[in-house]
């Protein structure tokens, strides 16, 4: 332990710990902009550039001068002063030259109320321009069909870097050029179009201001909506409605599925429909590829493949291991093709003007939704997707008060989902879904406990061995592309063997997804949604994907059987190698 | 560059960063050797270090760009540099560096087509008493007068493609 005294305040606090950290615990809050601790997914962003958590360190001598509270340690006897005029001066100081070379149009800026150095302004009582001078000129990146980057507005802070290039490992940005002219860019100022960029958007959820934010559908659903030659139909994956309430001042992890269903209605599409019904049939068909390949002395492990970021990510990084992602197309996509045919025919509707719009946790999903070989007769499986929070912008824009909608249940053919699919939305739960079926199709009936707990929580990488019927199945897990490099990895030199392996993308799964609500460095937030799921699964009464009742009409009034020739047709798709810059 | 003597070039990398002790911290130093084998760093270059070295590409192009030591243009045979320090910038240096602009037909920075020259503006070199400086590849020139200047590039335009 180590004596320091903080603003006139004796404390004992830990040794080795920063400035910040002994501040924080004793309910001093110094301001950061830079800084971002979240250990357990190794996003620490220590760089110390950004000088805003400048505060006082006085010498015995009664000297003083200034530190940064998140690089500097404490140590035994430290007087530290974070509230003198002259450490609030430095402060603001700092601020107001980020303020000085930042865009001032915040009023059309997709962060305006959601953005740090706007806080930052506030807090610290700015209200001038002070350092209004030349500013830094770059272009606006537009060209992926997921993300905008706009050097402008970034305070090279750093923290997309550390996301892309430590949590994530792709590598994608670094400071370049000095001076005014310093971006966090792409390897020869490449369009992010031509980066391994993976389109996971974890830059977008940890970036502090709107230099990085999603590609924004909203005015073409809109439109689509408003055309009354098109049928419009919306599909909500899994972790969307434990995170949605956010947007709304709902307490973290409230489900909001029955107000979700009814705001959309709202909105005026014209069929509500589950993205939870097509996890049930990937599940179909997965369950259906993994026993085969299990069976039959298929290539394995079978990884599981309805994370676009993930598919991307293995194109790229380990274009010779494309044979062993399932050949199944993402739940969302598997809805479109379906839509678009067993739908289209029960409504009546043309499937030329049929618009699937999908609201997802992702901004990689809108990157996918136009991957060319994710169409059937030239028609593609997906129109549009729409993230979580730009849902949560329609509902402000239209006025409608989330808070006070009913509850009300989506429409029925593609509406009704088990337990299974709703556990999508985390880490281990598709996985957890698959096991509940090949063990009930392996046993010759369906499993009495579906609760696989082994293969639930929040470690990085994980393991477990499952009962299927008479087969051990070895389950491996990763969530973070990290964590799925170090995996794979393994596989590729042979070093782990397993039957089935799920990866996903982000931190946590879908509900910690790059187009879920902004939760700044708090990854309980990420650990309440997927408790929320959990919530979900339990309390429905159909656990399992092959007991859902719509899933079994579907197969015996259209698709026959899994892994049936139709089924191949709509349902799966292939890979392509891809460079690794 | 011939496709052959290009490879050969790429083997001369690939022997200096095989036998660097470890790859731990080396990109500058092999960017360093790069730059003496090809003369500059284009894209390639870049991305060969990249992959040698198992970094991501986006690394070695915010290294390049940062120092300005690095090039990513083609420099010429010749490759003329005036020195900005301020000894030889209060002497005139600016109005010596347009005056090479001319005669050679290139802004600093620039490489002529035929790749004779380029012309770039460095930091101090040091022979403040010279000033101003002129260099012409390792060759020195000191007290350089705007007049200078012509004699200077014929010299050079003359020994032609001549090594």
């Amino acid at each position: 332990m180590a004596n320091i005294t903080l603003n006139n305040v004796k404390l004992q606090v830990a040794d080795g710990i920063t400035v910040l950290e002994a501040a924080r615990a004793n309910g001093v809050n110094i301001p950061t902009l830079c800084h971002m601790d979240m250990a357990d997914i190794k996003m620490i962003n220590k760089v110390g550039t950004c000088r805003v958590c400048m505060v006082e360190v006085v010498n015995p001598n009664g000297s003083s001068w200034l530190a940064p509270a998140c690089a500097t340690d404490i140590w035994d006897g430290m007087v530290i002063n974070t509230n003198t005029p002259r450490a609030i001066k430095a402060r603001r100081t700092m601020v107001e030259l980020f303020i000085s070379n930042h865009p001032k149009d915040c009023l059309a800026c997709e962060r305006n109320r959601n953005c740090e150095l706007q806080d930052l302004a506030a807090d610290l009582n700015i209200r001038d321009d002070r350092y209004a001078g030349k500013m830094s000129k770059h272009t606006k990146d537009t060209s992926s069909r997921s993300l905008i980057r706009d050097p402008e507005k970034c305070v090279l802070c750093r923290r997309c870097e550390t996301m892309c290039n430590e949590v994530q490992t792709v590598g994608v940005y670094s400071a370049v050029n000095r001076g005014l002219e310093t971006t966090i860019g792409t390897a020869f100022d490449f369009p992010m179009l031509d980066t391994a960029c993976t389109f996971c958007g974890q830059c977008i959820s940890v970036c502090p201001t709107g230099a990085l934010t999603q590609i924004s559908n909203i005015g073409e659903v809109w439109s689509e909506i408003n055309n009354p030659d098109k049928v419009v139909i919306v599909q909500t994956a899994p972790a969307v409605r434990v995170a949605l309430g956010e947007e709304f001042n709902m307490p973290v992890g409230t489900r909001v599925t029955g107000k979700m269903v009814a705001a959309l209605r709202r909105l005026g599409f014209d069929h509500v429909y589950d993205t939870d019904f097509a996890a049930d049939l990937t599940i179909m068909e997965e369950a259906h590829e993994l026993i085969d390949r299990v069976k039959n002395g298929g290539t394995l492990p079978m990884l599981t493949s309805c994370c676009p970021a993930w598919v991307k990510f293995i194109e790229h990084q380990f274009p010779t291991l494309l044979d062993i992602p399932s050949s199944c197309k993402s739940p969302h996509e598997m809805f479109g093709a379906i839509a678009k045919t067993y739908l289209a025919e029960k409504l009546g509707v043309d499937p030329g003007k049929m618009v699937v719009v999908s609201i997802m946790p992702c901004v990689a999903k809108k990157y996918e939704a136009a991957r060319e070989e994710l169409a059937n007769d030239g028609n593609a499986n997906v129109d549009y997707v729409l993230t979580t929070r730009e849902m949560a912008s329609m509902l402000r824009e239209a006025g409608i008060n989330f808070n006070s909608l009913p509850d009300e249940d989506f429409d029925k053919v593609m509406g009704e989902s088990s337990g299974a699919s709703v556990i999508f939305g985390t880490t281990g739960g598709v996985i957890e879904a698959a096991v509940r079926t090949a063990a009930s199709w392996l046993g010759g009936e369906t499993i009495k406990n579906v609760d696989f707990k082994e293969l639930r929580g929040m470690e990085g990488i994980r393991e477990a061995t499952v009962k299927a019927g008479e087969v051990e199945l070895k389950i491996g897990i990763a969530h973070g592309l990290g964590n799925a490099r170090t995996l794979l990895e393994n596989i590729r030199d042979g070093k782990c063997q397993y039957h089935a392996i799920e990866i996903m993308a982000c931190p946590g799964g879908c509900v910690g997804g790059g187009g879920q609500p902004f939760y700044g460095n708090d990854r309980t937030i990420i650990a309440a949604r997927a408790k929320s799921l959990y919530a979900e699964d339990e309390a429905k009464q159909v656990r399992c994907s092959h007991e859902n009742a719509e899933i079994k009409a579907l197969y015996a009034e259209f698709l026959e059987k899994p892994g049936s020739h139709k089924a191949h047709e709509l349902l799966h798709t292939q890979y392509v190698k891809r460079d690794k810059l | 560059m011939a496709q052959t003597n290009e490879k050969a070039l790429y083997a001369q990398l690939d022997e200096f960063i095989d036998g660097l002790p470890t790859l731990q911290g080396a990109l500058i130093t092999v960017l360093h050797k790069a730059q003496g084998i090809f003369g500059f760093l284009p894209v390639e270059v870049q991305n060969h270090v990249a992959k040698k070295l198992d970094i991501p590409a986006s690394k070695v192009y915010g290294v390049v760009t940062f120092y300005s030591y690095f090039t990513m243009t083609k420099k010429g045979k010749y490759r003329v540099n005036i020195c900005m320090g301020t000894a030889c910038f209060v002497l005139g240096a600016g109005d010596i560096l347009n005056e090479f602009a001319k005669e050679i037909g290139v802004q600093s920075g620039g490489t002529t087509e035929d790749e004779l020259f380029s012309l770039d503006a460095l930091r101090c070199v040091g022979a403040c008493g010279l000033a101003p400086v002129v260099m012409v590849n390792e060759k020195v020139y000191g007290k350089v007068k705007k007049d200078d200047v012509k004699g200077i590039v014929d010299e050079f335009k003359a020994k032609g493609g001549v090594a």
